[in-house]
């Protein structure tokens, strides 16, 4: 009995083992994958610190309701207003795509300031993470860019008359301003083809960015490690378990091996 | 005499190929536009062709003869008898090598490819938005639609392809004669803060409406000046700013008159209008966004404008 319900187990692995088996040794994927889930995190880790997969998470809601959407939006300045009303008023769950779609942009960009503002107060934006701070920043704007180019899709007064203040606030900036205003229009005042232009930039241009700041900004994560909260004691190494088993559960906090070697 | 053992034989460099090259270019050329000038590019081919052969065949003297100097600290390093070559006895090293013009006419190539695919597209992206801008004349009815004294709302679509989204409004008053031409004061709606439509200040005469093609003409009643619903700006009838954020007065469309017919022209900026009516003096700019000041220190901030 024993034996034939350890074979019964043991084949089930089995078959669950070598798709994955058959995964890693053509690609070392799993090992990979294990090696980013399963990488060590200081001891003291916090809830704040799971702000930024939040805003990985609303992104990503972002990108798919996006790419949805974009199924059936027209992005023609005699069409856009009435495909949005075909969106949410005829297709089948079209209010809720458009809406998670819609308040799902304030929440990535609360969900950022709010990251921002964790990385802050926790002192993560010094050595050696600077330069995933500056990338995040430029998530920040490549956020904020969005929300402004996904503001005149729908194509109603709002969205006309709010792109027309932001493009004329871009203008005023010294020198480059006009020239800003003017790319970001298409030509001297909002025309047939501003529309479109902002729909490229809103669906193509800036995800892609987005996309790729958020591969560098997560390799920088795992390959500088997590910081620990401020009122660590870990990492102050004055807490009860500053050698032994807190040594392990500080691991991935790179400050304290360079602390040690500049003392 | 060490170096002929180790290394294979190659021909030494040569620019007779490039002759060559530009010869066979030159024929197709000529191909095309004269055979005056295929003849030439045959006659170049050929000849570099043949110094080219002779270079070949005749390879083992050339190097001897020219090719001696620049070749031997390179490959004999021991056997250099002059003192900077001597210098580093473990360093054979080729003084340029092989693996380092590859790898930099490898980038070299991949950047120029890129570039020229590049280019193109990113003049595509910018260009338009700055090429064959500006506005066309344009008809808004006769002269007689225009009651002295009174501002008529005039829309109408600057570029009728366009649609809708082209539709500009401009208020119009006519000042009656001065110095016997026909005068106008047209003010665009463009607030001079942020680009909101300003609105009269006082009530339309909708009965009085007129319409023809894409030109739609209503009549005020009377008003006291204009105001933005966005921010709260606030002009006189004149168009100079009187309350609010807007940094100059509104800006004002040129006119012309042909069949006693009413044409706006060019906008202009305007940073401030003294007087009133026909005999005000309008201190006018080029057409500047929305924001920006056109005179002052602050202007100072926009040098130059792009075309409009």
């Amino acid at each position: 009995m024993a034996t034939r319900k350890l074979t019964r187990s043991e084949q089930l692995q089995q078959t669950i083992l070598y798709p994955l088996d058959w995964l890693e040794e053509r690609s070392g994927i799993v090992g990979g994958v294990r090696y980013f889930l399963f990488r060590k995190v200081p001891g003291d880790i916090n809830w704040f610190q799971t702000l930024g997969a939040a805003t990985l998470t609303a992104f990503l809601v972002q990108a798919t309701t996006g790419v949805i959407l974009a199924m059936y939006y027209k992005p023609d300045p005699n069409s856009a207003y009435s495909s949005i009303q075909h969106i949410t008023n005829d297709i089948w769950a079209g209010w809720l795509v458009r809406g998670m779609h819609r308040w799902g942009a304030s929440v990535f960009i609360i969900l950022m300031f709010l990251h921002m503002g964790r990385v802050f107060m926790f002192g993560a934006y010094k050595y050696p993470r600077e330069l995933n701070w500056i990338i995040g920043v430029l998530l920040l704007a490549s956020g904020l860019a969005e929300g402004f180019t996904g503001y005149l899709l729908p194509w109603d007064q709002t969205a006309y008359w709010a792109t027309v203040v932001g493009i004329n606030i871009n203008g005023t900036a010294p020198f480059l301003g006009p020239f800003l205003a003017q790319f970001l229009q298409g030509g001297t005042y909002i025309n047939a083809d501003t529309l479109p232009r902002f729909y490229s930039i809103h669906m193509l241009l800036l995800p892609g960015a987005i996309f790729a700041l958020i591969g560098l900004h997560l390799y920088l994560v795992v390959h500088l490690g997590v910081t620990s909260p401020p009122w660590s004691k870990d990492a102050a190494g004055t807490g009860p378990s500053a050698n032994g088993a807190g040594r392990k559960s500080r691991r991935g906090l790179l400050r304290y091996g360079t602390r040690r070697n500049g003392r | 005499m060490q170096p002929h053992d180790e290394q294979p034989h190659v021909p030494g460099p040569s620019l007779w190929p490039v002759g060559f090259a530009v010869g066979i270019v030159v024929l197709l050329i000529g191909l095309i536009v004269s055979w005056y000038i295929a003849g030439l590019g045959a006659v170049v081919a050929l000849a570099f062709a043949f110094l080219w052969v002779r270079d070949l065949t005749a390879g083992t003297e050339l190097t001897h003869a020219e090719e001696v100097p620049p070749e031997h600290p390179a490959a004999t390093a021991p056997s250099a008898s002059e003192g900077e070559a001597g210098m580093p006895p473990s360093a054979p090293a080729e003084r340029y090598p092989r693996s380092k013009f590859l790898e930099l006419s490898t980038l070299g190539v991949g950047g120029v490819i890129g570039g020229l695919v590049t280019a193109p597209a990113l003049g595509f992206m910018v260009a338009p938005a700055f090429l064959k801008q500006g506005q066309k004349d344009h008809d808004i009815g006769p002269l007689t639609d225009f009651p002295e004294g009174k501002f008529v709302v005039a829309t109408f679509m600057s570029d009728k392809s366009e649609g809708e989204v082209s539709r500009r409004t401009a208020f119009v008053r006519s000042n009656g004669q001065v110095n016997g031409q026909p005068s106008f004061t047209i003010i665009s709606n463009h607030c001079a803060h942020l680009g909101c439509p300003v609105q009269p200040n006082g009530p339309l005469d909708q009965t009085g409406e007129k319409q023809f093609g894409d030109v739609t003409l209503i009549p005020t009643v009377s008003i006291a000046g204009f105001g933005c619903p966005c921010h709260g700006g606030q002009y006189d009838t004149e168009g100079n700013r009187t309350a609010g954020p807007p940094v100059r007065a509104l800006d004002r469309y040129s006119f012309s008159i042909r069949n006693g017919r009413l044409f706006l022209g060019k906008p202009f900026s305007v940073s401030h209008v003294d007087g009133a009516g026909g005999s005000a003096k309008i201190h006018k700019w080029t057409l500047a966004y929305p924001g920006e000041h056109v005179n002052g220190i602050e202007s100072w901030l926009y040098p130059i404008q792009p075309p409009h």
